[in-house]
């Protein structure tokens, strides 16, 4: 600790604390306040990467559905605290709740599929998460309780202590929009979520994903209890997700079955790619990379409207096009992402020669 | 009319379709042990491009018979896909083809999302019509249920093109190279068998049956979107698995029973569950019967027990 004051280290942590608690103000100042939404967004984002990063970049389990539970989360916020059955547990009860029914949904996929890898996994997750959304689609009959494809409206915003991050609040003089509450709020659950996963990568436990993601054989000879490891990535990675969807929901103010298609999930596997698979900075670079990438595509109209004098491709439409275009490339150049994890960049090398 | 005779037909009708796309998942997979996630589009592009050219054909010679311009519009999607399929495992699972699996399952989905786009941007969001007034009209009543003339066409169609799929796989040269090269690339090389143009012309293959398909389906419902192609690709992958990934007779058999199944289920869910889950769980059995296999089955029922390495 003594250490840590001595050196640089702790003024690097200040300048980007600073730095971070300014953002929002910077980004509403000059790029305007659907710009703070985006942000808030790719905080969101950057949990949901950091929960799939444990399944798939530490365990190597490739997991397409992982925005099922991100879906369980949201929606366990939804039920809780919605006039739609009139509930309105407060805060502590549902957020845990969320993260914890998402993590037993976790096991819920994990046990069936523990003799799976590869592609077959990916299938079966995939098909996991179709399921939910099916599901969530059709239940509001004759029974209603997902309210189906019209999604569930008018959720309660966060309410700490009194203090509700749905409006707008003055604190030391300065007015603080929604956003701005819901930006410092995130960042403190990303913060969270850093620190666990950085933990994670060095403990026991840690050690013995990346073991059977090289060698699953191996590592069961080498005495790692391979059911019970795989069981807690898919559970951890879940509960980080079921955290982000309780987040969303309240942010939101609304859910959807929509918000979660197989779309979502191969966005979020997108970032942990781009960004390079296992490693928390790449991941979290990723993350930003593909929210705020695609919004600032919405301008290639104006581009296309002074290059060609009208828009002849809707931005909106040439998203995806662009998307997937860069998915391509971005394997063929750049199969390891932006950031390699060290251990991957070793093996790359040892590859090579 | 017996509900349980009509589900019948029109199970059969599917599966029909759900089995030739997943022969063409199949073929990738017994050669490349690759999931071709794009397959699904090249379904949805056939249909696109077969309704296309129908169109474009009756506008400039509408007296022509319904049948003939139906059947030209068929005649261009299939070598428009072909030329699809080749270009699809040039640009994205050759350079791959040495990389760890997770890089050529990133690209197919990266190019299925923009064949997506580009249909999008071509054709539009909205449901195009198949001209289905092109096509003989008749209905026959058999043991109780309705079957049109193109339900029968479709039946026909495929019996006849799995016949000679299997012909040309246990048969000819370039059916003796895909066993090979299925079996052993780095050997096949060995014995003079061109593997690039062996696995080339595997994708040709799949696409060709993939346009075939995308013009059945969209021929039976009269409609076709941009989007079919996913779901559609999904449950075909999901027959494959049900009869053996890598098996084309388990292909075919897993196609015929995933649509047996989703057509008896759809019509008798809601009576099973006592009115709780409706006939919109249609999708959800392809997606169970996929779960319960490569969970309890892994090899499917007609497959190796090579796959389960997978």
């Amino acid at each position: 600790m003594l250490n840590l004051l001595k050196s640089k280290a702790w003024l690097t942590a200040v300048l980007l604390l600073l730095g971070l608690i300014l953002l929002p103000f910077v980004v509403e100042a000059s790029l305007g306040k659907s710009w703070l939404r985006i942000l808030d967004f790719a905080l969101l984002y950057i949990m949901l990467a950091l929960g799939l990063n444990i399944v798939v970049g530490y365990a190597g389990l490739l997991d397409l559905g992982y925005v099922a539970f991100y879906a369980v989360g949201a929606y366990c916020w939804a039920l809780l605290a919605s006039p739609h059955f009139g509930l309105n547990l407060p805060f502590w009860v549902i957020l845990p709740a969320g993260a914890a029914i998402a993590a037993l949904f976790g096991v819920l996929l994990g046990t069936p599929t523990l003799r799976l890898r590869g592609d077959y996994l990916a299938i079966v997750t995939l098909g996991f998460g179709e399921i939910i959304r099916i599901f969530l689609n059709n239940l509001n009959a004759p029974v209603n309780i997902t309210n189906g494809p019209q999604g569930i409206t008018l959720i309660e915003p966060m309410n700490l202590f009194g203090f509700s991050l749905g409006k707008k609040q003055e604190i030391l003089g300065l007015t603080l929009s929604s956003p701005h509450l819901y930006y410092y709020l995130f960042l403190v659950f990303v913060a969270l979520v850093v620190f666990v996963c950085m933990r994670l990568e060095n403990s026991r436990i840690g050690r013995a994903w990346v073991a059977i993601r090289e060698d699953e054989m191996a590592a069961a000879a080498a005495g790692i209890n391979t059911r019970n490891i795989k069981l807690l990535a898919f559970a951890m990675g879940a509960t980080f997700g079921g955290l982000s969807g309780g987040l969303f929901a309240s942010f939101q103010g609304f859910v959807s079955p929509e918000s979660f298609n197989l779309m979502e999930s191969i966005m979020i596997l997108s970032m942990i790619v781009l960004g390079g698979m296992g490693n928390i900075y790449g991941v979290i670079l990723g993350a930003l990379l593909v929210t705020v990438i695609p919004e600032a595509l919405r301008y290639t109209g104006e581009l296309q409207r002074a290059l060609f004098g009208e828009v002849f491709i809707d931005p909106a439409d040439l998203r995806m096009l662009l998307f997937g275009i860069a998915l391509v490339l971005m394997m063929l150049l750049r199969p390891a992402g932006l950031l390699p994890s060290k251990q991957r960049r070793q093996e790359l090398a040892e590859d090579a020669g | 009319m017996d509900i349980f005779a009509q589900q019948m037909v029109n199970g059969l009708v599917l599966g029909s379709v759900y089995a030739l796309v997943a022969l063409g998942y199949t073929l990738v997979y017994g050669i490349l042990e690759l999931i071709n996630f794009a397959h699904g589009e090249t379904t949805m592009m056939g249909s696109m491009i077969a309704i296309t050219v129908i169109g474009a054909l009756f506008g400039v010679a509408p007296d022509l018979p319904g049948i003939v311009i139906v059947f030209t519009g068929l005649l261009a999607a299939i070598p428009a896909c072909m030329l699809l399929g080749y270009s699809i495992e040039r640009v994205a699972y050759r350079p791959l083809r040495h990389a760890p699996r997770l890089a050529p399952l990133i690209t197919a989905i990266g190019i299925s999302i923009v064949l997506q786009n580009v249909a999008m941007l071509i054709w539009g969001k909205q449901y195009i019509a198949f001209p289905t007034t092109l096509l003989p009209q008749g209905r026959h009543e058999i043991l109780g249920a309705s079957i049109t003339d193109v339900q029968i066409a479709i039946l026909f169609l495929t019996v006849t093109i799995m016949v000679a799929l299997v012909t040309l796989v246990n048969r000819t040269r370039l059916g003796r190279a895909m066993r090979a090269t299925a079996q052993a690339p780095a050997v096949a090389q060995l014995m003079g068998v061109n593997v690039n143009r062996v696995i080339s012309a595997t994708f040709v293959i799949g696409a060709g049956l993939a346009a075939i398909a995308g013009v059945m389906v969209s021929a039976n419902y009269g409609q076709a979107h941009y989007y079919m192609g996913f779901l559609l690709g999904l449950k075909a992958f999901s027959a494959a698995v049900l009869g053996g990934i890598g098996n084309l007779t388990g292909a075919m058999l897993g196609g015929m029973l995933l649509g047996v199944l989703e057509a008896l289920g759809a019509g008798y869910i809601g009576d099973l569950t006592g009115g709780f889950l409706g006939s919109h769980y249609q999708d959800i059995f392809a997606f169970l019967v996929l779960i319960l296999v490569l969970t309890l089955k892994p090899s499917g029922l007609l497959g190796s027990k090579s796959v389960e390495r997978a």
